[in-house]
């Protein structure tokens, strides 16, 4: 078997052992289950040097073969570094979960979760297949909702679980919409081929349409203002997945998604707009908010949701430097960004609180967990000598010119760094430098379990710079080629060279460094400035909530209001209606058939029918219009049989019979008065509506009998019946041999049928329900079907 | 309706009617008939019984809930059609055998088991709602 599609299952199958596995080893489980990841990683790793050369990778099996739909998979240098980073991060963070989770009764579902979330989102970037690509896609939004909720016992977990999926959840299937306009926009359902249609889908009308649609699943799935709110409140969820979804992994899927087809949708105004206007305003708004908050992990969220708005800048912009940019920052963004969860991971877990405000000194105590932190901090402040550098270089090299658009652009990234480099230094300095401060728990080192993720990270941080040129070569630079469409080459090394963006790096510092000793002020004014404001998009997902559940109480008040009567009023009226419009507008009425000649017997039929037709509507007692109805009904059968139709009759027979049992011992049940008190205005309707659809569907009938016949059907089942099915009652034959499947489901329905009136019989009335109180008339004990 | 000869007569009555529903499924395949009449026709007779002696004498007589009959009867509709797939022909493609049993040539076949089937399905369903109606509030 390929070992590529191994890889596709081995994280869910690793999350079904993993509770398992931790019953018998405990927190030590952690060990053997890295060894999953490791392995994934260690098997991309090896499509390295094919893809450093320029190549791409695609297989897969054939899904569904009707449809086209095929399990099948890409790996290019987008895809390959995003399956790297998924599978060594996971490995990293699979690790640290055994020691944070250590103890946790839960750790064992916690692990599970954590590998199917891995097994989703590496399907994802590899998916080759749209469909397949929405499948993971969606997954990863469970999954997550899984993990954001883990701690289902406090409310505010729950609440932001379920915002994370009705934001990205929603997006999924606004993006899903997007690939089938895609799909029918080209004709080609997987992105290898989809990257092959040239201007196909820039000139296609339908363009705009799709690009929104496409933009609104990554948007919501990275967390783009105004829709950014989910991702800090995300943060309810344990520290181990704030470090691996929402900072290194999924929350980049929709990054991803963007510059997945940034060579078919990109390089247009719309395109070079929307993007750039979106993630700069993400840009700001997250470093602003993250300056506000105290809590370590809160900063970093937002933090995040700014990073996550640089990216989708940067890949708007449209340069090949900005795009290079992009893809640095990406993979520099992925290990500093998870290594500080972790450490503020390790700080809240040895010292008891993430509040930055009553943290400091904690040097002395964790010694290696500051060393992964300020390296880690370093790198997301863009100092070198560490990848965020040459990120930042890169970028400022890709947005920075003369002309105004750029200016805005350049300006914007300049005070969004700034802030981010506030940010890191407050995470990665403020709790361990300076006077120490007392914590609730007396802090120590963290376990090797807890610290091997963020050293180990923070060490690539600096080795990616250090080696840039291997960097360059097996990552970066074939990450670009596959976002650009065109092979790129990065070159950028931590060796400063003078120009316009070392300035521009030198001006990020300084205003970073200038604004980090003015934080408390900047902090306070930021708090007030959000109190001054007062609503924001996340009361906003509350309002919109509540909204939708007055609405669907409205829609279910109005449509569902429990009263038959209403219901069959609209039911018949419709029908009268529909009937008479279609006769309407095909302006076909028919023609008045010529009298038919009967015989005396038939004639006494017809009689019966009638006689059965006045007692209905004469009849004082309902039991009495009940069998009435069953009178004229066994006379219509009759009818039938003379006509020749013995199997129609023999049907109309039975169903005639069991209508008239089973209405009589429901009105025995429903206690009605056996007397029918209806006024006079009420029966007039009734009657109307009565005489309406009975016209209207003699009338239909009539022109139906009067258009010219078809044999087609006759001829061939007159001819098969037998030859092939065996059979010379055609009507079964056709029921059970030629439609038999047809007639599987009609039975389906018949047995779930009466297994919901069974469910609605047994339902005992307790109190009336809404609007419509079940009628209760004392006294009455109507008819004596059945009763002792 | 619990005079002396309805509940007298009713229970021969049902008799009659159960053998001759099975009659008419049987018979379906060439003439009138077939596995939705025929459930109907047991349907009302186990209706009759019901009215006639009450709902508790019925429900002994069946043995089993008239939903899993049906359930059943879904179940044969079912498997009825995975034979053919061990033919190597498509799902649900009627197969015949035709036994000699007593110097009589029987046509057996699949379609004949999905029509039992489809006998049981109608036979469960209705007859649950009119014993479920027939039972007093609480029983």
């Amino acid at each position: 078997m390929d070992l590529t599609f191994l890889a596709f299952f081995a994280p869910f199958i690793a999350a079904v052992f993993a509770p398992f596995l931790v019953r018998l080893l405990g927190h030590n489980a952690a060990w053997v289950l890295a060894v999953v990841p490791a392995l994934i990683f260690a098997h991309f790793a090896g499509f390295l040097p094919e893809v450093a050369d320029g190549g791409q990778v695609t297989g897969g099996v054939q899904w569904i073969p009707t449809f086209n739909v095929n399990f099948s998979w890409l790996i290019d240098g987008l895809s390959l570094t995003f399956a790297l980073l998924i599978s060594g991060i996971g490995t990293l963070i699979v690790l640290y979960a055994g020691g944070y989770m250590k103890g946790h009764p839960q750790q064992g579902r916690f692990l599970c979760f954590i590998l199917m979330f891995m097994g989703a989102m590496q399907g994802l970037v590899l998916s080759d297949s749209f469909f397949m690509f929405f499948v993971f896609w969606e997954l990863t939004s469970i999954t997550s909702f899984l993990l954001i909720g883990f701690n289902h016992s406090a409310e505010r977990s729950r609440r932001a679980a379920m915002q994370a999926l009705v934001v990205t959840g929603g997006g999924g299937l606004i993006l899903l919409a997007g690939l089938i306009f895609l799909w029918n926009m080209t004709g080609v359902s997987e992105f290898s081929l989809l990257l092959g249609t040239g201007d196909l889908v820039r000139e296609s009308p339908f363009y705009l349409a799709a690009l929104i649609l496409v933009l609104g699943g990554a948007f919501t799935k990275s967390a783009q203002f105004p829709l950014h709110f989910w991702l800090p409140n995300a943060m309810e969820a344990p520290t181990p997945v704030s470090a691996y979804l929402h900072s290194a992994t999924m929350v980049k899927a929709g990054v991803y998604l963007v510059m997945r087809l940034n060579p078919v949708l990109g390089e247009t105004v719309a395109w070079e707009t929307i993007l750039p206007l979106f993630g700069g305003a993400t840009l700001l708004v997250g470093t602003f908010l993250a300056v506000r908050q105290t809590d370590l992990k809160l900063m970093l969220a937002y933090t995040t949701v700014a990073s996550l708005g640089l990216l989708v800048m940067l890949t708007g912009f449209g340069t090949e430097k900005a795009i290079e940019g992009a893809v640095l920052y990406l993979v520099a963004h992925s290990l500093f960004k998870g290594a500080l969860f972790m450490v503020a991971g390790n700080v809240d877990h040895e010292a008891g609180t993430r509040d930055v405000t009553k943290l400091g000194g904690l040097l002395a105590a964790m010694p290696i967990t500051f060393g992964a932190a300020i390296l880690s901090a370093f790198s997301m402040a863009g100092l070198p000598p560490f990848v965020g550098f040459l990120a930042k270089e890169e970028i400022y090299y890709g947005i920075a010119a003369s002309d105004p658009w750029s200016i805005f652009i350049t300006a914007v990234a300049i005070v969004g760094n700034a802030l981010m480099l506030v940010i890191g230094l407050a995470v990665a300095v403020k709790p361990f430098l300076g006077p120490k401060i007392e914590t609730p728990k007396s802090a120590h080192e963290a376990p090797l379990l807890m610290f091997a993720g963020p050293v180990l990270l923070a060490a690539l941080s600096l080795a990616a710079a250090l080696w840039s040129g291997l960097f360059h070569q097996f990552i970066s630079s074939p990450m670009a080629s596959a976002v650009a469409g065109v092979p790129l080459e990065i070159t950028i090394s931590i060796v400063p060279k003078p120009g316009l963006a070392l300035t521009l790096s030198i001006v990020t510092i300084a205003l970073g460094v200038a604004l980090y000793f003015g934080l408390a002020g900047l902090r306070s004014a930021m708090a007030a400035t959000l109190k001054a404001i007062g609503w924001g998009p996340d009361h906003g997902f509350d309002q919109f909530m509540q909204g939708l559940v007055r609405l669907s109480v409205v829609l279910t008040r109005t449509l569902q209001n429990g009263r038959m009567e209403f219901y069959m009023t609209v039911t018949f009226v419709l029908l009268a209606l529909w009937l008479f419009r279609t006769m309407f507008v095909a302006d076909e009425w028919p023609a008045l058939p010529a009298f038919p000649v009967l015989s005396i017997y038939e004639w006494v039929t017809v009689l019966i029918i009638a006689i059965g037709l006045i007692a209905i509507v004469r009849a004082k007692n309902r039991l009495t219009a009940i069998v009435s109805l069953g009178i004229q009904g066994f006379a219509v059968a009759i009818l039938f049989m003379l006509m020749g139709a013995p199997d129609l009759s023999f049907t109309q027979f039975m169903v005639e019979t069991l209508t008239v049992v089973i209405l009589a011992l429901a009105m025995t049940r429903l206690r009605l008065s056996p007397q029918d008190h209806r006024s006079a205005g009420q029966t007039m309707l009734g009657g109307t509506i009565a005489v309406a659809c009975g016209v209207a569907l003699t009338f239909i009938l009539l022109q139906i009998l009067q258009t010219p016949f078809d044999r087609t059907l006759t001829d061939f089942f007159n001819l098969y019946s037998y030859s092939i099915a065996q059979g010379r009652n055609i009507v079964n034959v056709i029921l059970v041999d030629f439609r038999g499947v047809d007639t599987f489901g009609e039975i389906g329905v018949v047995m779930v049928a009466g297994l919901a009136i069974l469910a609605l019989l047994r339902i005992v009335p307790k109190r009336s329900l809404g609007s419509a109180p079940a009628p209760r008339i004392p006294e009455a004990e109507p008819v004596a079907v059945g009763r002792d | 309706m619990r005079t002396l000869i309805f509940r007298a007569t009713a229970p021969y009555l049902t008799a009659l009617m159960l053998l001759y529903s099975i009659f008419v499924l049987l018979r379906g395949h060439n003439e009138p008939g077939g596995g939705f009449i025929g459930g109907l026709i047991a349907a009302s007779a186990l209706a009759i019984y019901g009215i006639a002696c009450g709902v508790s004498p019925v429900r002994r007589a069946i043995r089993y809930h008239p939903m899993a009959i049906s359930g059943f009867g879904l179940f044969l509709g079912a498997i009825a059609g995975i034979f053919s797939l061990f033919a190597g022909v498509p799902y649900m493609t009627g197969l015949w055998v035709y036994p000699t049993v007593f110097g009589v040539e029987l046509k057996l076949s699949t379609t004949l088991i999905f029509d039992i089937g489809v006998y049981l399905v109608v036979l469960g369903a209705i007859t649950s709602i009119a014993l479920a109606l027939e039972e007093k509030e609480r029983d």
